[in-house]
């Protein structure tokens, strides 16, 4: 016995003075892991973002898509080094959790339809008609006013279903914005929100919720993610936008609903991308934003992780594309990197400057 | 005799201290044990307590925002921050209630099958297979109810269901399968093999004499079955229907993904309409204004109450019951 304690006690002595026999690698910093947590919309751009860039870097990045409250609540109580939200937290919120705010992707919402003999990308809805029915107020798909808009598709009667998330999401937060802009009646009615009390309809969790109900239910109409509709070829609707042009979503059309944005003077870069002018732009885009604190504790790990976030902005535009996600228009990121210099600090002193230069 | 009695002696004397000693460590190790029996089966109450305080304390917000009226109002509204849990609590009891009326009379009458008339090599096979089902993982239950059942419902179950008793309003509404009946037929189907398994064992623990004894003085099968097979194992199917009833109040996340997820009252079964626990499924983790989290954690409070209030009724009623039942006798 007491031969085993000496053993053993021979094997953790090196172990614990940190003289076992790692192999010692010639890179002058050590790889750190950076940890984030919030929504789930981004999420497999995120991880195939930190899976290239771990490739390159030897950095790596622990993100959990737990939906955008939780990112909000984790990074407020400091438990990750960045929250991730679809809903952009205003100035004022901005301020109380002394949190610097900034869009990292753009995506669009689309309407998803199943209606026999409809092909995707041919029905056509504008603002009243998406109002309408998701206030209950137009039921049937053989609705005239639907058919006027549509001259040259074939409508059945058949009942509308509407199909919405039934947990709290980034998505209902932008479709239910739109719909709040267009229309003072949904404004006061229902209002906008990541959920709201919907007036009619059946709730799917999650965007494959929505989607599989949609695919389940003659009739239905719901909302997902661009990504998700075109990866799992749902019939999707096309809008009429605000210049009265109608267009059919895709990386374009969110690119230009982006680009005629005023990022600069919109605090938090909170603006709303939807219902945006220009003929192009798609009237239901949004931005997925990152947030973290001011001030930072530890300038090594806060360097890294503007790091990775400029990587991403700089050189992951293709990654987002090949996933269906929208890249950030080249002036927007300009003014993201002048936002981490002059405002994220380590005990008063910017850390993103050095980095610039460091990298030069 | 003589010849050994030294010897004895002796060995009495050695062994008699060491006795002793044992006995006495015996009587520590007891006392040990025993103190960490107790320990082990405080911490279940304790942990009881702990899950009731937690959940009292973090709806505080809750219930002084919407007081006891909480329970009766009918709006859920995360915008104008308006909760009431009285859609869940209907949508809770209205899809046990469905279980219940489906899998009681049908996992009694498969309990009597398999007991009474099947032959015991059937018996043993299709017992086999319900305690299997009764293995299966509750989100299997969910996602085959949400991409096959649902999709035979709404063909195969709703229309003809419409047409005989459309004059209901518990049958209007567009055939789409998924709402409240779907919800309570998944749920039937997965308390069935509990309530089956339970009442089959109950069964066959009447001793063979009593059955005999009626079988001999002139009782026809079914007399022997619900007059002496049911009666003599009354208590515990009463208690296997309230195993099942547990299940099905509690049950999440295959009630989620077949129930539609609505926060409205409506008097059609085709429609669609929630639960506490698929509403704390769905809202608890994207959900960050005080105000609706607290909410969620008072409906998740009403939600332990009752299944508290309803485990000791059951007991209660039962230890009633057999009080009865042993008066008569």
């Amino acid at each position: 016995m007491k031969k085993l304690y000496a053993l053993l006690l021979a094997a953790a002595i090196p172990v614990a003075l940190g003289v076992c026999p790692a192999p010692v690698l010639g890179q002058a910093r050590r790889p750190v892991t950076i940890s984030g947590a919030g929504a789930s919309f981004p999420y497999p751009l995120y991880a195939m973002w930190a899976d290239r860039y771990e490739k390159l870097t030897g950095n790596r990045l622990n993100y959990q898509s737990i939906g955008s409250g939780g990112g909000v609540a984790q990074i407020k109580a400091r438990t990750v080094d960045f929250g991730a939200t679809d809903a952009p937290l205003s100035a004022q919120e901005l301020a109380e959790g002394g949190l610097i705010q900034f869009p990292l992707i753009v995506g669009g919402i689309v309407p998803v339809v199943n209606v026999d003999g409809v092909e995707p990308g041919r029905l056509v809805l504008n603002e009243e008609l998406l109002v309408d029915i998701f206030l209950g107020r137009i039921t049937n798909w053989s609705d005239p006013r639907i058919a006027t808009l549509n001259p040259d598709v074939s409508l059945p009667s058949l009942a509308i279903t509407v199909v919405r998330r039934a947990d709290g999401s980034g998505s209902t937060w932008l479709l239910t914005n739109y719909l709040s802009l267009v229309s003072e009646e949904w404004k006061t009615k229902v209002g906008a929100g990541s959920s709201v009390a919907w007036p009619v309809g059946v709730g799917g969790r999650g965007n494959e919720g929505v989607a599989a109900y949609v695919q389940r239910i003659a009739g239905a109409i719901g909302y997902v993610e661009y990504a998700y509709a075109v990866q799992n070829e749902i019939s999707h609707a096309n809008l009429v936008n605000k210049a009265g042009k109608t267009v059919s979503p895709g990386i374009p059309a969110f690119q230009a609903a982006a680009a005629n944005a005023d990022w600069a003077g919109t605090p938090g870069y909170a603006v709303v991308l939807v219902d945006q002018p220009g003929d192009a732009s798609w009237p239901i885009t949004g931005a997925s934003f990152i947030l973290v604190h001011k001030s930072q504790t530890n300038a090594a790990r806060a360097r890294a992780m503007l790091e990775f976030f400029d990587w991403c902005l700089k050189h992951g535009a293709d990654t987002a594309v090949e996933l269906d996600y929208v890249p950030l228009p080249a002036n927007v990121v300009a003014l993201i990197e002048n936002t981490w210099s002059t405002q994220l600090s380590v005990d008063g002193i910017s850390v993103w400057r050095k980095a610039a230069t460091d990298n030069k | 005799m003589t010849v050994d009695a030294p010897a004895s002696k002796q060995t009495y004397l050695r062994v008699r201290p060491r006795m002793h000693k044992d006995c006495s460590r015996q009587t520590r190790l007891d006392v040990l044990f025993r103190a960490f029996t107790a320990t082990c089966a405080g911490v279940i109450a304790l942990i009881m307590a702990g899950i009731f305080a937690s959940l009292l304390w973090n709806s505080l917000l809750s219930i002084r925002t919407f007081g006891i009226s909480f329970l009766w109002s009918a709006s859920w509204n995360p915008v104008t921050k308006e909760f009431g849990a009285l859609s869940a609590i209907f949508g809770t009891a209205v899809s046990t209630a469905i279980a219940m009326l489906l899998a009681v009379p049908l996992g009694l009458v498969i309990a009597l099958f398999l007991v009474e008339l099947a032959h015991p090599w059937l018996s043993r096979v299709v017992g086999g297979a319900i305690e299997l089902l009764a293995a299966v993982p509750s989100i299997i239950y969910g996602m085959w109810g949400l991409f096959v059942f649902a999709p035979f419902i709404t063909e195969h179950v709703q229309p003809p269901l419409q047409q005989a008793l459309g004059w209901l309003p518990l049958f209007r509404g567009p055939p789409m399968g998924i709402g409240m009946l779907t919800a309570g037929i998944i749920l039937a189907l997965m308390i069935l093999p509990f309530i089956t398994a339970v009442t089959r064992d109950v069964l066959a623990m009447v001793p063979v004499l009593t059955k005999e004894s009626a079988y001999g003085i002139g009782a026809t099968r079914w007399e022997v079955t619900s007059k002496v097979s049911l009666r003599y194992g009354l208590r515990g199917i009463i208690g296997a229907c309230f195993l099942g009833l547990g299940r099905a109040v509690g049950e999440t996340i295959a009630v989620t993904f077949v129930i539609g997820n609505d926060h409205s009252i409506r008097s059609s079964l085709y429609m669609p309409g929630n639960t506490i626990a698929s509403t704390l499924a769905n809202e608890f983790a994207e959900t960050f204004e005080p105000v609706h989290l607290s909410a969620l954690i008072h409906l998740a409070l009403v939600l332990f109450m009752t299944t508290t209030l309803f485990q000791m009724i059951a007991h209660l009623w039962l230890k009633r019951l057999h009080k009865v039942v042993e008066g008569r006798t």
